[in-house]
């Protein structure tokens, strides 16, 4: 760590972690009600526990953003971070409206759109958090050496924002607000927070392998147009049924079949920079997780992605579980693994140690991106059975349901596996360091 | 690949190409609104009730366990068609009274069945609410759900 004000990214990260543990937790109830549906069923209804798993996984995600643009900044600016004491405020307050939001779910105070339920104070809160982090981070980089890696990441940061403002519009017509609500959810995930991932995953393989950045630049402009040329006409694919014309079917499905493009790039990158750096970098868990979370968002975002992206697919696969099996890996894969990575590398130098715990690291590596994965094949079967039953055969939604119960069970049994392995990682980073060899050679990661 | 192009006209291409795709997004949007408004779905119809009963839709969190046009928690039933399915549109009394009878049910109680909670809806939220589902039904979804079962 060369830089003091790095330091500011370790209670982000630490924030973000607890509320991951939080995430996961209410993952788990929501799998329970799946499988005992008397599960708290006056306590906490459904709808509040999965508006609290999904909230909650975007709140941690965005803290782990701020922390890892706070760790980075100063290494790639070559400045320290414009005022330290501005990121403390700005976390106590993004803290606070996450908090807040939290807590109001319980007591069903809630606005009504599907990943938007924060109440307006808390969106409020929000916007004005966020602001402070990107003027403090804007601030810093303007002082400092610019980069790609730091101007890429403060961009997609920036439109980040701006597409959180259609958040706050809601007309009457629900087409409409279809329409726009796509504009955050769509634009966010498939699009602007992919330049947020791919200059992460710049800064990590700039940092471990040792390659030249001029080279790793490059590759990053090209993966980052690849993500906008496909994912901006890509959101067509959430047009096809709610009520907009007839012409997004082709144009979404051909702009939406090339959205697999950036992230099967993003693949060939992370290996490709492996393989030719020369440097032999102690932290091989952080490599890990930095390769990981490349291959698995190409499978999760990609693969699972274009499955039921095709309109003709779509027409019968749309909103069922095979949706769900998407979402939860593409989200783990490309969002949480690569937050976890920058964590993962982060930490040793924040705590001014050697790498430490790597092999428990690795472990819950393993176990946490194998369980997500059986999730996430556990959900594809059982949306292939859904969309057969009701969908071509007509079967009643809930006749259907109470098919599914096999799926459901081993999805629970998946989440469990997830949540045990997030205390590992915790134990693991955040834990009393036992050893601080790095490891001899972790599973599929003996250098060449 | 990467050898013949330099790291300064990737970042050109990015740019250039990215303000082109947004630019026909943005125009591609702005169409669709206007074929929303005026096309695919019920101007007139668009009552301050349908509206209200957006309103109570919004307020009651359906959609972390419903789905509305496919959108949602797919963990209870799909209810963009869910007038069609009621017979709203050969009876619509029929349709009505149904639907409203079913959220006044809740909870059903029944053993191993998932739990809609009650919620304390007025008649007046009722009415907006099944007004915004007849109003949701009518619009042209290109024949989406392929099967009335939602």
């Amino acid at each position: 760590m060369k830089y003091e004000s790095q330091r500011v990214a370790l209670p982000f990260f630490a924030v973000a972690m607890a509320l991951f543990v939080l995430q996961v937790v209410f993952g788990i109830f929501a799998a329970l009600v799946y499988v005992m549906p008397e599960f708290m069923a006056e306590a906490m209804p459904f709808h509040i526990m999965r508006m609290s798993h999904t909230n909650l996984l975007i709140v941690w995600l965005l803290l782990g953003f701020m922390g890892s643009t706070y760790y980075l900044m100063p290494e790639e600016a070559e400045a320290e971070i414009h005022s330290p004491m501005l990121a403390y405020i700005q976390l106590a307050i993004f803290a606070v409206a996450g908090a807040g939001a939290l807590l109001s779910y319980q007591f069903g105070i809630h606005e009504g759109r599907e990943f938007l339920e924060q109440p307006l104070w808390c969106k409020v809160l929000i916007t004005v958090s966020f602001l402070m982090f990107l003027y403090n981070t804007s601030r810093t980089l303007l002082a400092g050496r610019r980069t790609a890696i730091n101007s890429i990441l403060m961009l997609g940061l920036w439109l980040a924002a701006i597409f959180w403002l259609f958040a706050f519009y809601n007309p009457d017509n629900l087409s409409v607000d279809k329409l726009y609500w796509w504009w955050v959810v769509h634009i966010w995930v498939e699009g602007v927070w992919e330049l947020i991932m791919a200059s992460l995953l710049a800064y990590l393989l700039i940092k471990m392998t040792g390659v030249d950045r001029e080279i790793i630049e490059k590759w990053l402009y090209v993966i980052i147009g690849l993500a906008l040329f496909s994912g901006l006409l890509g959101t067509g694919h959430h047009y096809y049924w709610i009520g907009a014309p007839g012409y997004w079917q082709p144009l979404g499905s051909i702009f939406s079949t090339l959205e697999v493009a950036p992230f099967f790039a993003m693949v060939m990158f992370a290996f490709f920079m492996f393989w030719k750096g020369r440097r032999n970098h102690p932290n091989k868990s952080a490599m890990l997780w930095t390769l990981g979370s490349a291959t698995v968002a190409f499978f999760g975002a990609g693969v699972w992605g274009f499955l039921h992206t095709l309109s003709f697919v779509n027409y019968y696969s749309h909103g069922t579980q095979v949706t769900a099996a998407h979402g939860h890996l593409a989200f783990y894969g490309a969002y949480v693994m690569m937050v976890l990575a920058i964590i993962t590398y982060a930490m040793p130098q924040l705590r001014r140690m050697q790498p430490y715990n790597q092999v428990l690291n690795m472990w819950s590596f393993w176990m946490m991106t194998s369980a997500m994965c059986f999730m996430t094949f556990t959900l594809t079967f059982a949306g292939v059975v859904q969309t057969h039953l009701q969908r071509v055969m007509g079967m009643n939604y809930m006749e259907v349901q109470s098919q599914l119960g096999l799926f459901y069970m081993m999805r629970l049994g998946a989440g469990v596996v997830v949540a045990i392995s997030v205390f590992l990682f915790l134990y693991a980073v955040f834990g009393p360091a036992r050893e601080q060899l790095p490891a001899e050679s972790g599973p599929a990661l003996t250098t060449a | 690949m990467t050898e013949m192009l330099s790291r300064n006209a990737a970042r050109n291409m990015f740019f250039g190409g990215s303000a082109f795709f947004f630019l026909v997004f943005a125009a591609l949007t702005a169409h669709s609104h206007w074929y929303m408004v005026n096309v695919s779905t019920d101007k007139a119809g668009l009552t301050e009730s349908v509206a209200h009963g957006k309103d109570v839709w919004e307020k009651n969190s359906c959609i972390n366990c419903h789905s509305i046009i496919g959108e949602g928690a797919y963990f209870a039933p799909e209810l963009g068609n869910v007038w069609t399915r009621y017979g709203g549109r050969e009876n619509p009394e029929g349709a009505r009274a149904g639907i409203k009878a079913w959220i006044k049910a809740q909870p059903l109680n029944a053993p191993g069945r998932r739990r809609m909670p009650a919620f304390d809806l007025s008649e007046t939220e009722l009415d907006a609410l099944v007004d915004f589902f007849q109003w949701t039904d009518s619009i042209n979804t290109q024949n989406w759900p392929p099967h009335p079962a939602g």
